[in-house]
């Protein structure tokens, strides 16, 4: 395991990794994580706190799905409330309007938020990324002056009186329940995205982000990966919707502007961009925040502003970089050198 | 209809003197500024300090001192474009791509909310307003102040298009727009000549704010957003990187945005123009006048 970042020449034996990055990448990390997030309420349960910490879990989901966009396939979205304001949309108005459960409507988000990603990842995904970023920023307005100006959505008051969370005829919608319930479904989701991450996809989409020309040249279809990079990003977006929906059973077109989409982006690149575990922390960090620095309000956006650049030119791989490695399975397969030979990875941080 | 394509082209040239620094940015460094519209924001404040700290002076004579505080506004947010590029981009100009991009957006929220702790977050209401005796052209109601903000507008672009294609400084911007690794070679400071153009093009933007604040006479921290977006669709429909393709995508744009909001209402002006953006990528990515560029490994 070589420390450095730089291009690795040859293993570093002798000198194993340090507890702390035994630590960051020890495998009970998750589990870890987990258990304090079902474990929160058990210290603190007002119904402020549990509001508070629902929220944090739904961003924690927010998060994980544009680290698929950004982190795992190096495209910049800057729209991705849109994604998460059509789930919310979509879930509300068929709850609302046919009556049916909450959990039923997920598979015509999962459809809507496909086709949504579909109409603004196919024209620009074949152009220089750039353009992807700003035109996922108009698309993020489009699709909240849309939700305000037609009679659907119920203009700038929103659609209200979406039914809570049920499953099997239980009632799943009281605070605390809703809260676990959330906490299980977001980390499933997280644990799906990363997987996704290290399936052959996953290292599809990583390979695209160093180099598309290379990838490209090994065969890689850079755009169907792309594409699917983006539509995967929008299907999380749009199932985090739905939580949100069933979590204020209200959705209004003013929690979906441009400042919701970039502290997204905020928390993947605070955490690590591709780094699941960093991820994860930066959107707690980011969401409970404003909690924490209550009397400094008026400057934390501006901070934020500043945070993303000097992370940028300091330290780009974000607080809890990603590091790539084999499992010992692959390591195994492919080792050449002498058995006596520690299996130390070659591969540096990417 | 001709009240609609004056409407257009006013708008329109708002839209070009905008969309011209994003231009130029990105001809040279390829790199899309997005906090270039939140320097059209910070000339409109600047503005709105100088105009109140003038005075008397902007009684008797407001068109004067609008334009005085004008040339004002352009040096200091030129200035604040080249601080820009010296802190947030410099450092990064061999980076990823991404990097960068996330960068700017960073240096975007930095100037909106940094002038929001500044100015407050209330709309502020500019001391000058312009608005006066109207001139009736061929059925459209035309206002002295509007052709003067249209002649500041022209002059500008003209001066700039001067600059890039006879200057000594403008060719050292179209070598490196080329090739900089060879413009470098050649002896051009580099460094220099994209600081310079960041002022430029600033000033530019700034230009259109004071000016968008003295005649809709109302400001606030997030006015360079959406006009942003506008400016980049503007570049697009022209062709990015390339000067005249700009300017002619500023006017299209605006007249664009004038029929569809007549044709569809004013709610739907914003979706319309984005239309335009995503049809234009999709149909044309190159814009009306841009040519093919491909991209180098």
């Amino acid at each position: 395991m070589t420390a450095g970042d730089g291009p690795p020449v040859k293993p570093v034996v002798g000198r194993g990794p340090t507890f702390i990055t035994r630590l960051m990448e020890s495998r009970w990390l998750g589990w870890a994580g987990l258990a304090v997030g079902l474990g929160a309420p058990l210290v603190i349960a007002t119904p402020y706190a549990l509001n508070i910490m629902t929220s944090a879990v739904i961003f924690v989901m927010l998060a994980v799905g544009l680290n698929i966009v950004v982190g795992y396939c190096g495209l910049l979205d800057l729209g991705f409330a849109a994604f998460f304001a059509v789930g919310a949309y979509t879930s509300g108005i068929l709850a609302n309007e046919l009556e049916i459960p909450l959990l039923a409507t997920v598979p015509a988000v999962i459809v809507v938020t496909v086709i949504a990603g579909i109409v603004i990842g196919a024209p620009t995904l074949r152009l220089r990324s750039d353009y992807l970023a700003i035109v996922t920023l108009g698309f993020g307005e489009i699709i909240r002056i849309v939700a305000n100006n037609l009679d659907i959505t119920g203009g700038p008051s929103g659609i209200y009186g979406i039914p809570g969370l049920s499953a099997f005829g239980v009632d799943l919608s009281e605070p605390v329940v809703f809260y676990w319930v959330t906490v299980l479904i977001v980390a499933l989701a997280v644990l799906f995205a990363a997987r996704l991450g290290r399936s052959r996809l996953g290292r599809a989409w990583r390979f695209v982000r160093e180099d598309e020309d290379a990838a490209e040249a090994s065969g890689i279809h850079t755009y169907q990966v792309k594409l699917s990079a983006y539509i995967a990003g929008a299907v999380w977006g749009g199932l985090a919707g739905v939580l949100f929906a069933g979590q204020l059973s209200a959705v209004s077109p003013a929690s979906f502007t441009f400042l919701q989409s970039a502290l997204v982006l905020m928390a993947v690149v605070l955490g690590g961009m591709g780094s699941t575990p960093g991820v994860v922390l930066g959107a707690v960090f980011i969401s409970l925040l404003p909690e924490l620095l209550r009397d400094f309000a008026d400057y934390r956006f501006f901070v934020f502003g500043v945070l993303l650049i000097v992370v940028m030119i300091v330290r780009p791989q974000g607080l809890w970089p990603h590091r790539s490695s084999e499992s010992a399975r692959t390591a195994a397969r492919s080792r050449t050198g002498p058995p006596g030979e520690p299996a130390t990875d070659s591969k540096g941080a990417s | 209809m001709s009240q609609l394509i004056w409407n257009g082209l006013f708008v329109g040239s708002f839209y070009a003197l905008v969309a011209l620094g994003y231009s130029m940015v990105y001809g040279i460094i390829k790199l899309l500024n997005f906090a270039h519209g939140d320097l059209y924001m910070l000339g409109a404040f600047s503005g709105f300090a100088m105009l109140g700290a003038m005075g008397g002076l902007v009684k008797s004579q407001s068109l004067l001192a609008l334009f005085i505080v004008l040339l004002l506004a352009m040096l200091t947010t030129g200035l604040s474009g080249v601080v820009l590029e010296r802190v947030a981009y410099r450092p990064l100009r061999r980076a990823p791509r991404l990097a960068l991009l996330i960068t700017a957006v960073g240096a975007s929220f930095a100037l909106e909310y940094g002038t929001r702790i500044v100015a407050g977050a209330n709309p502020k209401v500019y001391p000058v307003r312009l608005g006066g005796t109207t001139l009736h052209v061929f059925g459209a109601r035309i206002t002295v102040q509007q052709l003067a903000l249209v002649g500041v507008a022209v002059a500008l672009m003209v001066a700039l298009h001067l600059l890039i294609t006879r200057s000594r400084q403008g060719r050292a911007m179209r070598a490196i727009a080329l090739d900089p690794r060879a413009a470098l070679l050649m002896g051009v400071d580099v460094d220099k000549v994209i600081a310079r153009t960041f002022f430029i093009g600033s000033a530019l933007a700034g230009a259109a704010g004071v000016m968008a604040g003295g005649y809709y006479g109302k400001i606030d921290f997030l006015m360079g957003f959406i006009i942003g977006l506008k400016a980049f669709t503007a570049a697009v429909i022209g062709g990015i990187g390339n000067m005249q393709g700009t300017m002619l995508g500023g006017l299209v744009l605006g007249l664009l945005e004038s029929f569809g909001t007549h044709w569809l209402g004013g709610e739907w002006r914003d979706v319309f123009a984005f239309g335009c953006l995503i049809l234009f990528l999709t149909v044309r990515p190159t814009g009306l006048l841009g040519e093919r560029v491909t991209e180098r490994v």
